[in-house]
């Protein structure tokens, strides 16, 4: 059974189309990654799917609810996680909780339960009584997603959760996720962060409003035409530079090495180490890579320089 | 269907005691919240005062007769006048009211006490400082009044001399102010000071809340739940209601114990229609916040929209009476003028509701109008 699905969900602002025409479906239990970087419309459609922003066309369901016409009672069935830490910074970690526990009628049978159970899973049960404001970027996401989870949501929003959330507390919120998924909760999620992308399900490539790509992430990366090549060489960004000149493939640098999609092995392999050998850039290596996400992203978005 | 109308008694109660926490947890604002209606009563209290006395005046006596003398000295004894300088030439005294040490100077001509003693027209001479037209003309009309009095004690003790009878006036005027016989301005303002404070302390603590919540981020949590703008906006309006409610009691008690100003109706009535003043304030405020969104556009606009009808329109000032027809009319829409009427009616009058009906009826509308418009204008959707 589909929880998500859209049907040319499209929203402008002025001129500005922030998403065009999407056509989504996440089935029931997914952990679904949006994955794009800042400004390709992934909080629109957060947005859009809440119930808190109106399609300018196009139409949504969230767990077979019309996302416009029946806005209000989706609120009842989902969780949703803003950006922005939005929660209350004069509030205590308890008293944030209970407050939105309220907002959402959770039955008194069972409540103190599940809150005690949501601060253990979350490491938040020795600072109960700490204000949310005196806590660190990993535990005010983690209170996030606890006050965000109190009324037991069919389908899970999260926009950027782990936006500035440091490595240890991004790895702790991932567990949680898969936790969740465990009780067939949908957890629909968006990122900037590739490797988060390669955590999820099945993810959507979304750049400039428009869904580039959407399936596993296998699936994604599958869609690379080509074999990727890996150079090691002196100077790497000049490198890149004269690669990108010639018209082999997608031309990527990470770090010291250069990444190259080429249609063919082998003869990508001879044209690189003959631009090298014309400018006396000595090579130390060459070898065929498995893609990875970002270098489909790099592939599929030629317009975002990468250098 | 869910309208905005329904309450959750769960919800709208979550609401109110997160909103009491916000305030009991920030001392600044609760602090300004409940002093700074006591400041500004104590500040236009004792200073917005109307009335007029101990005027600066200067004295040219050229005459230097005991006739001169005896009219200086009814100024002096006057509580209107205080005798500041005695000069002797114009210079001294165009120097004086030029250095504002005077407001005023009695010029006396040389022939004064000679005319005077033959019974013939003396001439005095006012000369005021009409910079301030206000408190001159007040200034000149006590001065008028202390001369006219003099004259006439005058002419009274000529004719007892001459008809050895004390001098029988055809027509004398009995003043006699009723509700406030001493006609202190004080009694006449701080009721209405009340109703103008009460409206801009409360526009502008409610016109924070709402604008708060959407910069911070918070709302866009909020409006992803179930809770309704009826439940957010009334949950909202409870502690601030508290707050008001200890405000209006402050300054009732400022009212009667700093200013002396007697209460003679209901206290029952005037605390009902003052709860129910403030809710349509407050909601006036809420209103404001849920339109502005930012919390700066929030309180300007707060007060431009509150303090400043209430203290120019609404009559605590200016009398309504007096202003220019069109402004009479707008005068009908600030709520502001029929809480002072009411205010002034039950303080100085002692009158209650069969009176004051139009102005209570009015007041219920202002404030269930208000509380409709701040729910109505509060929308669960971004942008």
């Amino acid at each position: 059974m589909e929880t998500v699905r859209t049907r040319a969900l499209t929203r402008r602002f002025g001129d500005l189309v922030a998403l065009d025409q999407l056509n989504l479906a996440v089935e029931e239990g997914e952990i679904f990654g949006l994955v794009g970087p800042d400004g390709a419309g992934k909080t629109t459609t957060m947005r859009l799917l809440t119930g808190i922003l109106e399609p300018s066309s196009g139409e949504a369901w969230v767990d077979g609810l019309h996302a416009v016409r029946e806005a209000e009672a989706i609120k009842d069935r989902i969780g949703y996680m803003s950006q922005r830490f939005g929660l209350y910074p004069d509030l205590t970690v308890i008293e944030n909780i209970d407050f939105y526990a309220d907002l959402y009628e959770v039955p008194k049978a069972g409540r103190n339960e599940r809150i005690e159970r949501l601060l253990a899973f979350s490491n938040l049960t020795p600072f109960k009584r700490r204000l949310a404001g005196n806590l660190s970027g990993g535990m005010k996401q983690k209170l996030g997603l606890a006050c965000a989870l109190v009324h037991t949501p069919r389908v899970l929003f999260l926009d950027e959760p782990t936006n500035g959330v440091d490595p240890v507390s991004r790895r702790d919120f991932w567990r949680i996720l898969y936790q969740l998924q465990q009780e067939r909760v949908t957890i629909f999620v968006s990122t900037a962060y590739l490797d988060e992308a390669e955590r999820c399900n099945r993810i959507g490539l979304l750049h400039r409003g428009r869904l580039m790509a959407c399936d596993t992430v296998d699936g994604v990366k599958g869609l690379l035409q080509g074999a990727l090549l890996e150079v090691r060489c002196d100077s790497p960004r000049r490198a890149a530079i004269l690669l990108r000149a010639t018209d082999l493939g997608g031309v990527a640098l990470f770090g010291d090495r250069i990444h190259v999609l080429v249609p063919d092995i082998d003869q990508g392999r001879l044209s690189i180490e003959a631009v090298l050998r014309a400018e006396g850039i000595p090579c130390h290596g060459l070898q065929v890579i498995e893609p990875s996400l970002e270098d489909v992203f790099t592939s599929a978005i030629p317009a975002v320089t990468h250098v | 269907m869910r309208t905005p109308w329904a309450l959750n008694p769960r919800r709208l109660a979550a609401v109110a005691r997160k909103e009491f926490i916000h305030v009991l947890r920030d001392p600044r604002a609760l602090g300004i919240a409940i002093v700074l209606p006591i400041i500004l009563l104590m500040i236009f209290g004792y200073a917005l005062t109307l009335d007029l006395d101990r005027v600066p005046l200067a004295v040219w006596d050229q005459s230097r007769t005991p006739q001169s003398r005896e009219l200086v000295s009814r100024f002096e004894g006057s509580r209107y006048f205080n005798v500041m300088a005695m000069s002797g030439n114009y210079e001294e005294v165009s120097a004086s009211i030029n250095a504002r040490q005077t407001l005023m100077a009695l010029v006396i001509p040389v022939d004064f006490g000679r005319r005077v003693g033959s019974g013939r027209t003396a001439q005095v001479q006012v000369v005021a400082d009409g910079s301030d037209a206000n408190t001159t003309t007040l200034a000149l009309s006590y001065a008028e009044s202390i001369v006219r009095t003099h004259s006439m004690e005058i002419l009274g003790e000529k004719a007892r001399r001459l008809t050895g009878h004390p001098l029988t006036l055809p027509l004398e005027l009995r003043l006699r102010a009723w509700f406030n016989t001493d006609l202190e301005s004080r009694i006449f303002i701080v009721p209405g000071l009340i109703a103008v404070i009460m409206m801009l302390i409360t526009a502008l603590l409610t016109s924070l809340t709402v604008a708060r919540e959407w910069e911070t981020g918070t709302m866009e949590q909020l409006i992803s739940t179930p809770l309704r703008s009826s439940e957010l906006i009334l949950g909202k309006l409870a502690p601030y209601f508290v707050i008001g409610m200890v405000d209006m009691l402050l300054s009732v008690l400022a009212g009667r114990f700093l200013f002396d100003v007697p209460i003679r109706g209901s206290l029952l009535l005037l605390f009902t229609v003052s709860a129910i003043y403030l809710v349509g304030a407050l909601s006036l405020g809420i209103f404001i916040s849920a339109k502005a969104k930012t919390q700066l556009l929030a309180s300007q606009a707060a007060f431009v929209a509150t303090f400043l009808p209430a203290f120019l329109l609404s009559g605590f000032m200016f009398d309504i009476g007096n202003m220019p027809r069109v402004l009479q009319v707008v005068t009908y829409l600030i709520p502001a003028r029929y809480f002072v009427t009411f205010l002034r009616g039950l303080y100085l009058k002692g009158t209650g509701l069969t009176q004051l009906w139009p102005e209570c009826l009015l007041l219920v509308a202002f404030g269930a109008l208000m509380l409709l418009l701040a729910i109505q204008s509060f929308k669960k959707r971004l942008a």
